[in-house]
């Protein structure tokens, strides 16, 4: 019993990545990625949870995506077919280790009867998730500016290009 | 009406196709995007879990923690790809052996 929306969403979900991983060009992979974290972002829609959806969308779609697709144009290549394809018992190891990980968690899943709870709780959430991070979860919030600076600083140090070097 | 079943199976199919993609893939770029896929089926787990189970807003205080880390992440992996790739014209990650600067 699931409704059209939760199916379409989850093709696109679940096409996005796979598309993302297997594209031949890597451009197009990086469509695909910001498709499949955007039908996240639905999901996040259909659980009743808009604030983390609309989080979603600006950092990630957004603002991720947009770096990817950056980055993919700096460092595209004249022929990105000569990705080297992985050998076929790598194809083959990868595919089987996947649908053991799918099957045995689709096996939990069955076994813990997690299908009978079918009722979302009503509130959004807006006010306690504002209490949570202004109150409890306050130092966590301030340990992760820290760790965005640091990574935004750390960024900048390792792909700023040395003008001296480049003279002599 | 959508069951809770539903969602931690799609999060499950969605790490998954992750880690195929971190088993047979060699290029950075696209680990980095199998690590993203993984990082999203987490997040899709906590909120699924929280919104069906639980009636407060934990998880989806933990999953906007989580978005922010996973952005700063990719910030870091994205300069090491373009250094990787200023250094020796590929971002093939079996071939990169050294690690100076």
């Amino acid at each position: 019993m699931v409704d059209l929306v939760f199916i379409s969403m989850m093709v696109v979900t679940i096409g996005g990545a796979i598309i993302a991983l297997e594209a031949d060009e890597i451009v197009y992979g990086a469509i695909a990625l910001a498709g499949s974290l955007f039908g996240v972002a639905a999901l996040f829609f259909l659980l009743n949870a808009p604030y983390v959806a609309t989080f979603q969308i600006t950092v990630y779609v957004g603002a991720v995506a947009v770096l990817i697709l950056f980055t993919v144009m700096l460092v595209r290549q004249e022929k990105w077919a000569m990705e080297v394809s992985p050998k076929s018992i790598t194809r083959i190891a990868g595919a089987l280790t996947g649908f053991a990980l799918v099957g045995s968690l689709g096996w939990a899943i069955a076994e813990f009867s997690l299908g009978s709870s079918t009722s979302l709780q009503n509130s959004t959430g807006f006010l306690q998730i504002g209490q949570l991070i202004s109150g409890a979860y306050a130092p966590i919030l301030e340990v992760l500016a820290l760790v965005l600076a640091a990574s935004v600083v750390g960024a900048l140090t390792l792909s700023r290009v040395d003008r001296e070097d480049k003279q002599s | 009406m959508n069951s809770l079943a539903d969602f931690v199976f799609l999060s499950a199919v969605l790490f998954g196709i992750g880690v195929y993609g971190l088993i047979v893939k060699k290029s950075a770029l696209r680990l980095l995007f199998a690590v993203e896929i993984m990082i999203n089926a987490a997040n899709l787990n906590f909120v699924a879990f929280n919104q069906f189970l639980w009636n407060n807003a934990v998880g989806q205080t933990v999953v906007l923690f989580s978005i922010a880390l996973a952005a700063a992440e990719a910030a870091v992996i994205l300069a090491i790809v373009v250094v990787a790739y200023r250094l020796h014209k590929d971002v093939d990650v079996s071939k990169l052996k050294t690690l100076e600067g």
